[in-house]
Protein backbone atom coordinates (compact mmCIF):
# COMPACT_ATOMS: atom_id res chain seq x y z
CA UNK A 1 0.00 0.00 0.00
CA UNK A 2 1.01 3.54 -0.55
CA UNK A 3 3.18 5.49 2.40
CA UNK A 4 2.07 7.95 3.91
CA UNK A 5 4.75 10.92 3.35
CA UNK A 6 7.07 13.03 5.86
CA UNK A 7 7.85 16.67 4.32
CA UNK A 8 10.18 19.02 5.46
CA UNK A 9 10.00 22.71 4.45
CA UNK A 10 12.85 24.78 4.13
CA UNK A 11 12.45 28.47 3.64
CA UNK A 12 15.09 29.82 1.49
CA UNK A 13 16.04 33.82 1.59
CA UNK A 14 19.11 34.96 -0.37
CA UNK A 15 20.33 31.37 -0.46
CA UNK A 16 20.29 30.31 3.37
CA UNK A 17 17.89 28.50 4.85
CA UNK A 18 16.32 30.73 7.51
CA UNK A 19 16.05 29.96 11.40
CA UNK A 20 19.28 28.67 13.05
CA UNK A 21 18.87 24.92 13.62
CA UNK A 22 21.55 22.35 15.15
CA UNK A 23 21.99 18.76 14.08
CA UNK A 24 24.58 16.44 14.83
CA UNK A 25 27.25 15.97 12.26
CA UNK A 26 25.55 19.12 10.29
CA UNK A 27 28.42 21.92 10.47
CA UNK A 28 26.63 24.29 8.09
CA UNK A 29 22.94 23.86 9.25
CA UNK A 30 21.77 26.85 6.83
CA UNK A 31 23.02 25.51 3.83
CA UNK A 32 20.36 24.47 1.78
CA UNK A 33 22.07 21.85 -0.32
CA UNK A 34 23.63 19.60 2.74
CA UNK A 35 20.54 20.22 4.68
CA UNK A 36 18.31 19.12 1.82
CA UNK A 37 20.98 16.09 1.66
CA UNK A 38 20.88 15.24 5.22
CA UNK A 39 16.88 14.76 5.09
CA UNK A 40 16.60 12.80 2.34
CA UNK A 41 19.64 10.75 4.29
CA UNK A 42 17.43 10.70 7.31
CA UNK A 43 14.21 9.48 5.74
CA UNK A 44 12.46 12.40 4.18
CA UNK A 45 9.83 11.21 1.69
CA UNK A 46 9.83 14.75 -0.15
CA UNK A 47 11.43 18.07 0.34
CA UNK A 48 9.43 21.43 -0.09
CA UNK A 49 12.21 24.40 -1.00
CA UNK A 50 9.81 27.77 -0.63
CA UNK A 51 11.85 30.83 -1.67
CA UNK A 52 10.83 33.76 -0.37
CA UNK A 53 14.00 35.76 -1.61
CA UNK A 54 12.77 39.53 -2.56
CA UNK A 55 15.86 40.31 -4.73
CA UNK A 56 16.16 39.59 -8.26
CA UNK A 57 19.71 38.40 -7.21
CA UNK A 58 18.53 36.27 -4.15
CA UNK A 59 15.87 34.43 -7.10
CA UNK A 60 19.64 33.81 -9.35
CA UNK A 61 21.11 32.27 -5.91
CA UNK A 62 17.71 30.23 -5.30
CA UNK A 63 17.97 28.66 -9.13
CA UNK A 64 21.54 28.21 -8.84
CA UNK A 65 21.02 26.55 -5.15
CA UNK A 66 18.10 24.38 -6.14
CA UNK A 67 19.94 23.21 -9.34
CA UNK A 68 22.69 21.94 -6.70
CA UNK A 69 20.52 20.34 -4.49
CA UNK A 70 18.69 18.39 -7.09
CA UNK A 71 22.18 17.08 -8.46
CA UNK A 72 23.14 15.64 -5.22
CA UNK A 73 19.27 14.56 -3.71
CA UNK A 74 17.28 12.09 -5.42
CA UNK A 75 13.92 12.59 -3.89
CA UNK A 76 10.93 14.41 -5.11
CA UNK A 77 11.43 17.93 -4.90
CA UNK A 78 8.57 20.63 -4.77
CA UNK A 79 9.01 24.22 -5.37
CA UNK A 80 7.33 26.97 -4.07
CA UNK A 81 7.25 31.09 -3.32
CA UNK A 82 6.97 33.75 -6.42
CA UNK A 83 5.66 31.24 -8.97
CA UNK A 84 3.05 33.71 -10.93
CA UNK A 85 3.84 32.58 -14.42
CA UNK A 86 4.88 29.94 -16.60
CA UNK A 87 8.12 31.08 -16.76
CA UNK A 88 8.54 30.65 -13.15
CA UNK A 89 7.58 27.02 -13.65
CA UNK A 90 10.16 26.97 -16.70
CA UNK A 91 12.93 28.16 -14.68
CA UNK A 92 12.52 25.93 -11.52
CA UNK A 93 11.46 22.94 -13.49
CA UNK A 94 14.76 23.32 -15.37
CA UNK A 95 16.63 23.43 -12.12
CA UNK A 96 15.34 19.98 -11.19
CA UNK A 97 12.20 20.83 -9.39
CA UNK A 98 9.35 17.91 -10.06
CA UNK A 99 6.55 19.92 -8.31
CA UNK A 100 5.53 23.31 -8.20
CA UNK A 101 3.28 25.04 -5.69
CA UNK A 102 1.24 28.24 -6.74
CA UNK A 103 -0.19 30.03 -4.32
CA UNK A 104 -0.55 33.84 -4.80
CA UNK A 105 0.00 33.39 -8.20
CA UNK A 106 -2.79 31.05 -8.68
CA UNK A 107 -5.49 33.33 -6.93
CA UNK A 108 -4.51 36.45 -9.26
CA UNK A 109 -4.67 34.34 -12.38
CA UNK A 110 -6.57 31.08 -11.91
CA UNK A 111 -5.94 30.12 -15.26
CA UNK A 112 -1.73 29.61 -14.16
CA UNK A 113 -2.94 26.33 -13.13
CA UNK A 114 -4.93 25.22 -16.13
CA UNK A 115 -1.94 26.41 -18.48
CA UNK A 116 0.59 24.83 -16.33
CA UNK A 117 -1.26 21.57 -15.48
CA UNK A 118 -1.51 21.24 -19.39
CA UNK A 119 2.24 21.81 -20.17
CA UNK A 120 3.90 19.96 -17.57
CA UNK A 121 1.13 17.90 -16.47
CA UNK A 122 -1.08 17.88 -13.29
CA UNK A 123 1.45 15.87 -11.35
CA UNK A 124 3.80 18.81 -11.28
CA UNK A 125 1.26 21.50 -10.47
CA UNK A 126 0.37 21.83 -6.32
CA UNK A 127 -2.00 24.54 -5.03
CA UNK A 128 -0.84 25.44 -1.86
CA UNK A 129 -3.87 27.31 0.05
CA UNK A 130 -3.62 29.47 3.53
CA UNK A 131 -6.67 28.86 5.29
CA UNK A 132 -7.80 31.03 8.54
CA UNK A 133 -10.85 30.97 10.06
CA UNK A 134 -13.49 34.05 10.00
CA UNK A 135 -16.50 34.67 11.19
CA UNK A 136 -17.46 30.98 11.35
CA UNK A 137 -16.45 29.75 8.05
CA UNK A 138 -12.77 29.03 6.21
CA UNK A 139 -11.33 31.88 4.70
CA UNK A 140 -8.22 31.75 1.89
CA UNK A 141 -5.27 34.37 2.53
CA UNK A 142 -2.92 35.43 -0.02
CA UNK A 143 0.47 37.23 0.16
CA UNK A 144 1.93 34.94 2.92
CA UNK A 145 -1.42 34.48 4.67
CA UNK A 146 -1.44 38.89 5.00
CA UNK A 147 -4.65 39.50 3.22
CA UNK A 148 -7.87 38.39 3.36
CA UNK A 149 -9.42 37.27 -0.02
CA UNK A 150 -12.96 36.61 1.39
CA UNK A 151 -12.88 32.82 -0.81
CA UNK A 152 -14.07 30.00 0.53
CA UNK A 153 -11.70 27.29 1.06
CA UNK A 154 -13.43 24.34 -0.32
CA UNK A 155 -15.10 26.46 -3.04
CA UNK A 156 -11.36 27.56 -4.16
CA UNK A 157 -9.72 24.11 -3.80
CA UNK A 158 -12.56 22.39 -6.19
CA UNK A 159 -11.92 25.13 -8.76
CA UNK A 160 -7.90 24.40 -8.36
CA UNK A 161 -8.69 20.80 -9.10
CA UNK A 162 -10.68 21.71 -11.66
CA UNK A 163 -8.22 23.30 -13.20
CA UNK A 164 -6.07 20.75 -13.07
CA UNK A 165 -4.08 20.78 -9.54
CA UNK A 166 -2.31 17.37 -8.95
CA UNK A 167 -1.84 17.88 -5.06
CA UNK A 168 -3.12 20.29 -2.52
CA UNK A 169 -1.51 21.85 0.30
CA UNK A 170 -3.47 23.08 3.46
CA UNK A 171 -2.00 25.23 5.42
CA UNK A 172 -3.54 26.35 8.65
CA UNK A 173 -3.01 29.79 9.49
CA UNK A 174 -4.75 29.31 13.08
CA UNK A 175 -2.32 26.39 13.61
CA UNK A 176 0.35 27.30 12.22
CA UNK A 177 3.17 27.65 14.91
CA UNK A 178 1.05 26.68 18.04
CA UNK A 179 2.25 23.27 17.80
CA UNK A 180 -0.40 21.36 19.36
CA UNK A 181 -1.47 19.54 16.37
CA UNK A 182 -2.55 19.79 12.96
CA UNK A 183 -5.88 21.39 11.94
CA UNK A 184 -8.19 17.92 11.85
CA UNK A 185 -11.41 20.61 11.28
CA UNK A 186 -10.45 21.83 8.23
CA UNK A 187 -8.35 18.75 6.91
CA UNK A 188 -11.39 16.36 7.27
CA UNK A 189 -13.61 18.30 4.93
CA UNK A 190 -10.97 19.10 2.01
CA UNK A 191 -9.88 15.36 2.52
CA UNK A 192 -13.66 13.99 2.16
CA UNK A 193 -14.14 16.19 -1.08
CA UNK A 194 -10.44 15.59 -2.77
CA UNK A 195 -9.84 13.16 -5.68
CA UNK A 196 -6.69 14.37 -5.50
CA UNK A 197 -3.79 13.93 -2.28
CA UNK A 198 -3.92 16.18 0.28
CA UNK A 199 -0.78 17.67 1.94
CA UNK A 200 -1.50 18.78 5.58
CA UNK A 201 0.65 21.71 7.31
CA UNK A 202 0.55 23.94 9.98
CA UNK A 203 0.40 23.09 13.67
CA UNK A 204 2.59 19.76 14.36
CA UNK A 205 4.34 20.16 17.37
CA UNK A 206 5.31 16.50 18.34
CA UNK A 207 5.15 12.72 16.65
CA UNK A 208 1.94 12.35 18.05
CA UNK A 209 0.47 14.93 16.22
CA UNK A 210 1.58 13.38 13.26
CA UNK A 211 -0.02 10.05 14.10
CA UNK A 212 -3.38 11.55 15.32
CA UNK A 213 -3.10 13.30 11.76
CA UNK A 214 -2.71 9.89 9.84
CA UNK A 215 -5.30 7.70 12.21
CA UNK A 216 -7.90 10.31 12.39
CA UNK A 217 -7.97 11.37 8.96
CA UNK A 218 -6.62 7.93 6.84
CA UNK A 219 -7.33 9.63 3.73
CA UNK A 220 -4.67 12.55 4.21
CA UNK A 221 -1.48 11.51 2.04
CA UNK A 222 1.19 13.28 3.53
CA UNK A 223 2.29 15.72 6.88
CA UNK A 224 4.58 18.72 5.85
CA UNK A 225 6.57 20.73 8.77
CA UNK A 226 9.22 22.87 9.03
CA UNK A 227 10.39 23.92 12.42
CA UNK A 228 9.94 20.83 14.37
CA UNK A 229 12.35 19.29 12.21
CA UNK A 230 14.74 22.41 12.08
CA UNK A 231 14.79 22.12 15.74
CA UNK A 232 15.28 18.32 16.06
CA UNK A 233 12.46 18.57 18.39
CA UNK A 234 10.87 15.80 16.33
CA UNK A 235 13.21 13.25 14.32
CA UNK A 236 12.25 11.76 10.97
CA UNK A 237 13.62 8.61 11.41
CA UNK A 238 11.70 8.52 15.40
CA UNK A 239 8.68 9.80 13.68
CA UNK A 240 8.56 6.71 11.14
CA UNK A 241 8.93 4.48 14.07
CA UNK A 242 6.25 5.77 16.40
CA UNK A 243 3.63 5.81 13.08
CA UNK A 244 4.62 2.34 12.27
CA UNK A 245 4.45 1.30 16.02
CA UNK A 246 0.76 3.56 15.58
CA UNK A 247 0.35 1.34 12.42
CA UNK A 248 0.32 4.06 9.77
CA UNK A 249 2.09 2.41 6.50
CA UNK A 250 5.77 4.73 5.74
CA UNK A 251 8.69 4.17 4.22
CA UNK B 1 29.29 5.05 -21.71
CA UNK B 2 25.32 5.47 -21.01
CA UNK B 3 22.88 7.62 -23.51
CA UNK B 4 19.58 9.07 -22.26
CA UNK B 5 17.17 9.07 -25.55
CA UNK B 6 16.15 12.69 -25.90
CA UNK B 7 13.13 13.05 -27.73
CA UNK B 8 11.76 16.51 -25.96
CA UNK B 9 9.83 14.80 -23.61
CA UNK B 10 10.51 15.64 -20.03
CA UNK B 11 13.21 17.36 -17.85
CA UNK B 12 15.77 14.99 -18.10
CA UNK B 13 18.00 16.91 -15.14
CA UNK B 14 17.57 14.32 -12.48
CA UNK B 15 17.76 11.18 -14.11
CA UNK B 16 21.07 12.14 -15.53
CA UNK B 17 22.32 13.47 -12.26
CA UNK B 18 21.48 10.50 -10.20
CA UNK B 19 23.57 8.32 -13.34
CA UNK B 20 26.45 11.02 -12.50
CA UNK B 21 25.89 10.00 -8.78
CA UNK B 22 26.79 6.60 -9.05
CA UNK B 23 30.02 7.53 -11.34
CA UNK B 24 28.40 6.77 -14.99
CA UNK B 25 29.73 8.18 -17.85
CA UNK B 26 26.20 9.88 -19.58
CA UNK B 27 25.06 11.58 -22.62
CA UNK B 28 22.27 13.01 -23.21
CA UNK B 29 21.12 12.31 -27.35
CA UNK B 30 19.01 12.14 -29.91
CA UNK B 31 21.61 11.58 -32.47
CA UNK B 32 21.14 7.57 -33.80
CA UNK B 33 25.36 7.28 -33.75
CA UNK B 34 25.68 8.36 -30.45
CA UNK B 35 22.78 5.87 -29.70
CA UNK B 36 24.40 2.91 -31.29
CA UNK B 37 27.58 3.89 -29.90
CA UNK B 38 26.23 3.88 -25.92
CA UNK B 39 26.70 0.54 -23.86
CA UNK B 40 23.41 1.65 -22.49
CA UNK B 41 20.49 3.11 -23.28
CA UNK B 42 17.59 4.79 -21.10
CA UNK B 43 14.19 5.87 -22.48
CA UNK B 44 12.86 8.03 -20.25
CA UNK B 45 9.09 9.96 -20.60
CA UNK B 46 6.56 11.95 -18.92
CA UNK B 47 3.38 13.13 -20.44
CA UNK B 48 0.94 11.56 -22.87
CA UNK B 49 1.67 8.01 -24.61
CA UNK B 50 0.15 9.46 -27.90
CA UNK B 51 2.50 12.45 -27.82
CA UNK B 52 5.88 10.51 -26.54
CA UNK B 53 5.39 7.96 -28.97
CA UNK B 54 4.51 10.26 -31.98
CA UNK B 55 7.75 12.02 -30.95
CA UNK B 56 9.85 8.96 -30.88
CA UNK B 57 8.32 8.32 -34.42
CA UNK B 58 8.84 11.66 -36.10
CA UNK B 59 12.50 11.84 -35.18
CA UNK B 60 13.07 7.71 -36.28
CA UNK B 61 14.47 7.25 -32.91
CA UNK B 62 11.53 4.65 -32.49
CA UNK B 63 13.65 2.10 -35.21
CA UNK B 64 17.08 3.08 -33.66
CA UNK B 65 15.24 1.39 -29.95
CA UNK B 66 14.23 -1.15 -31.87
CA UNK B 67 17.53 -1.91 -34.06
CA UNK B 68 19.64 -1.70 -30.62
CA UNK B 69 17.02 -3.81 -28.56
CA UNK B 70 17.36 -6.64 -31.71
CA UNK B 71 21.31 -6.09 -31.50
CA UNK B 72 20.90 -7.05 -27.83
CA UNK B 73 21.66 -3.71 -25.90
CA UNK B 74 20.42 -3.22 -22.61
CA UNK B 75 17.05 -0.43 -22.36
CA UNK B 76 15.78 0.51 -19.23
CA UNK B 77 12.21 2.46 -20.29
CA UNK B 78 11.20 4.32 -17.18
CA UNK B 79 7.37 5.50 -16.23
CA UNK B 80 6.00 6.57 -19.70
CA UNK B 81 9.33 5.00 -21.58
CA UNK B 82 8.49 1.57 -20.08
CA UNK B 83 5.40 2.11 -21.16
CA UNK B 84 6.17 2.98 -24.73
CA UNK B 85 8.05 -0.70 -24.54
CA UNK B 86 4.67 -2.20 -24.98
CA UNK B 87 2.37 -3.02 -27.71
CA UNK B 88 -0.97 -0.88 -27.18
CA UNK B 89 -1.90 1.83 -24.95
CA UNK B 90 -5.32 2.36 -24.23
CA UNK B 91 -4.87 6.30 -22.90
CA UNK B 92 -7.32 8.36 -24.24
CA UNK B 93 -7.70 6.38 -27.37
CA UNK B 94 -5.90 3.43 -28.44
CA UNK B 95 -2.27 3.91 -29.49
CA UNK B 96 0.09 1.35 -30.81
CA UNK B 97 3.61 1.24 -28.81
CA UNK B 98 7.26 0.08 -29.99
CA UNK B 99 6.10 -3.44 -29.15
CA UNK B 100 9.40 -5.02 -27.56
CA UNK B 101 7.22 -6.48 -24.78
CA UNK B 102 4.10 -8.05 -25.53
CA UNK B 103 1.32 -6.48 -23.32
CA UNK B 104 -0.77 -3.62 -23.08
CA UNK B 105 -1.12 -0.15 -21.01
CA UNK B 106 -4.54 0.47 -19.29
CA UNK B 107 -6.01 3.03 -16.98
CA UNK B 108 -5.60 2.18 -13.34
CA UNK B 109 -9.13 3.18 -12.63
CA UNK B 110 -10.19 0.17 -14.15
CA UNK B 111 -8.99 -1.92 -11.43
CA UNK B 112 -8.49 0.11 -8.27
CA UNK B 113 -11.22 0.70 -6.17
CA UNK B 114 -12.84 3.74 -6.40
CA UNK B 115 -11.93 5.63 -3.33
CA UNK B 116 -8.52 5.13 -3.96
CA UNK B 117 -7.14 8.75 -5.51
CA UNK B 118 -5.22 8.71 -9.25
CA UNK B 119 -2.65 9.30 -10.13
CA UNK B 120 -1.00 6.43 -8.03
CA UNK B 121 1.72 9.44 -6.54
CA UNK B 122 3.82 8.56 -4.30
CA UNK B 123 6.29 5.83 -2.14
CA UNK B 124 5.27 2.25 -2.36
CA UNK B 125 6.92 -0.91 -1.84
CA UNK B 126 8.08 -3.30 -4.51
CA UNK B 127 6.97 -7.33 -4.39
CA UNK B 128 10.08 -9.07 -6.62
CA UNK B 129 9.28 -11.69 -8.22
CA UNK B 130 11.36 -14.93 -7.87
CA UNK B 131 13.93 -15.78 -8.64
CA UNK B 132 14.64 -11.85 -8.14
CA UNK B 133 15.75 -10.00 -11.07
CA UNK B 134 19.42 -8.58 -11.12
CA UNK B 135 18.34 -5.12 -11.06
CA UNK B 136 16.81 -5.71 -7.84
CA UNK B 137 20.13 -7.33 -6.34
CA UNK B 138 20.61 -4.94 -3.83
CA UNK B 139 16.78 -4.45 -2.60
CA UNK B 140 15.55 -5.53 0.80
CA UNK B 141 12.29 -6.43 1.06
CA UNK B 142 9.56 -3.91 1.95
CA UNK B 143 11.86 -1.41 0.09
CA UNK B 144 9.66 1.72 -1.39
CA UNK B 145 10.56 3.05 -4.69
CA UNK B 146 8.63 6.54 -6.18
CA UNK B 147 5.27 6.22 -8.49
CA UNK B 148 3.39 8.74 -10.07
CA UNK B 149 1.63 7.43 -12.83
CA UNK B 150 -2.36 7.20 -13.91
CA UNK B 151 -1.70 3.95 -16.42
CA UNK B 152 -0.17 0.38 -15.74
CA UNK B 153 1.00 -2.20 -18.15
CA UNK B 154 -1.08 -5.82 -17.88
CA UNK B 155 -1.46 -8.86 -19.93
CA UNK B 156 2.78 -9.29 -19.23
CA UNK B 157 2.43 -11.62 -16.86
CA UNK B 158 6.02 -13.42 -18.30
CA UNK B 159 8.27 -10.98 -18.44
CA UNK B 160 6.66 -8.82 -14.32
CA UNK B 161 10.20 -8.60 -12.69
CA UNK B 162 8.03 -6.93 -9.50
CA UNK B 163 4.79 -5.78 -8.47
CA UNK B 164 3.59 -3.18 -6.17
CA UNK B 165 -0.24 -2.92 -4.64
CA UNK B 166 -2.34 0.17 -4.98
CA UNK B 167 -5.89 -1.32 -4.71
CA UNK B 168 -5.01 -3.93 -6.99
CA UNK B 169 -1.47 -5.68 -8.18
CA UNK B 170 0.38 -3.10 -10.40
CA UNK B 171 3.10 -4.03 -12.28
CA UNK B 172 6.10 -2.51 -11.26
CA UNK B 173 8.73 -3.32 -13.43
CA UNK B 174 9.64 -5.77 -16.66
CA UNK B 175 11.82 -7.33 -18.32
CA UNK B 176 12.56 -9.59 -21.90
CA UNK B 177 15.76 -10.18 -22.10
CA UNK B 178 17.88 -7.02 -22.43
CA UNK B 179 14.51 -4.46 -22.74
CA UNK B 180 14.02 -3.70 -19.15
CA UNK B 181 11.51 -1.37 -18.03
CA UNK B 182 9.96 0.21 -14.57
CA UNK B 183 6.87 2.34 -14.00
CA UNK B 184 8.38 4.22 -11.39
CA UNK B 185 11.16 6.55 -10.88
CA UNK B 186 14.70 5.59 -9.81
CA UNK B 187 16.27 8.77 -10.04
CA UNK B 188 13.69 10.01 -7.51
CA UNK B 189 13.89 6.34 -5.02
CA UNK B 190 16.58 7.94 -3.12
CA UNK B 191 19.19 5.14 -2.40
CA UNK B 192 16.82 2.10 -3.35
CA UNK B 193 16.40 3.68 -6.85
CA UNK B 194 20.37 4.35 -7.29
CA UNK B 195 20.96 1.08 -6.49
CA UNK B 196 18.61 -0.37 -9.20
CA UNK B 197 19.96 1.85 -11.49
CA UNK B 198 23.48 0.78 -10.72
CA UNK B 199 22.83 -2.88 -11.01
CA UNK B 200 21.58 -1.75 -14.31
CA UNK B 201 24.57 -0.46 -15.28
CA UNK B 202 26.91 -2.72 -13.70
CA UNK B 203 24.82 -6.15 -14.09
CA UNK B 204 23.94 -5.99 -17.77
CA UNK B 205 25.85 -6.24 -20.71
CA UNK B 206 25.38 -6.48 -24.25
Amino acid sequence: MITKRIIPCLDVKDGRVVKGIQFEGLADVSSPVKLARYYSEHGADELVFYDITASAEGRTLFTDILTETARQVFIPLTVGGGINTLEDFDRVLKCGADKVSVNSGALRNPELIREASLRYGSQCVVLSVDIKRVDGSFHVFSKGGREDTGREAIAWIAEGIRLGAGEIVVNSIDTDGVKEGFDLELLEPICAMSPVPVIASGGAGSMEDFSTLFTKIPTIDAGLAASVFHFGEVKIPELKAHLRACGVTVR
Amino acid sequence: MLCIIDYGVGNLFSLRASLEAIGQEVVVSSDPSVISSADRILLPGVGAFSDAIAKLRASGLDRVVKEEAARGKPILGICLGMQLLFQTSYEFGEHEGLGLIPGHVRPIAEVIPKELKIPHIGWNALSCSQPRHPLFSALSEGDCVYFVHSYYATDCAPYVIATTEYGAELTAAVARGNVMGCQFHPEKSGAVGLSILRAFCEETTL
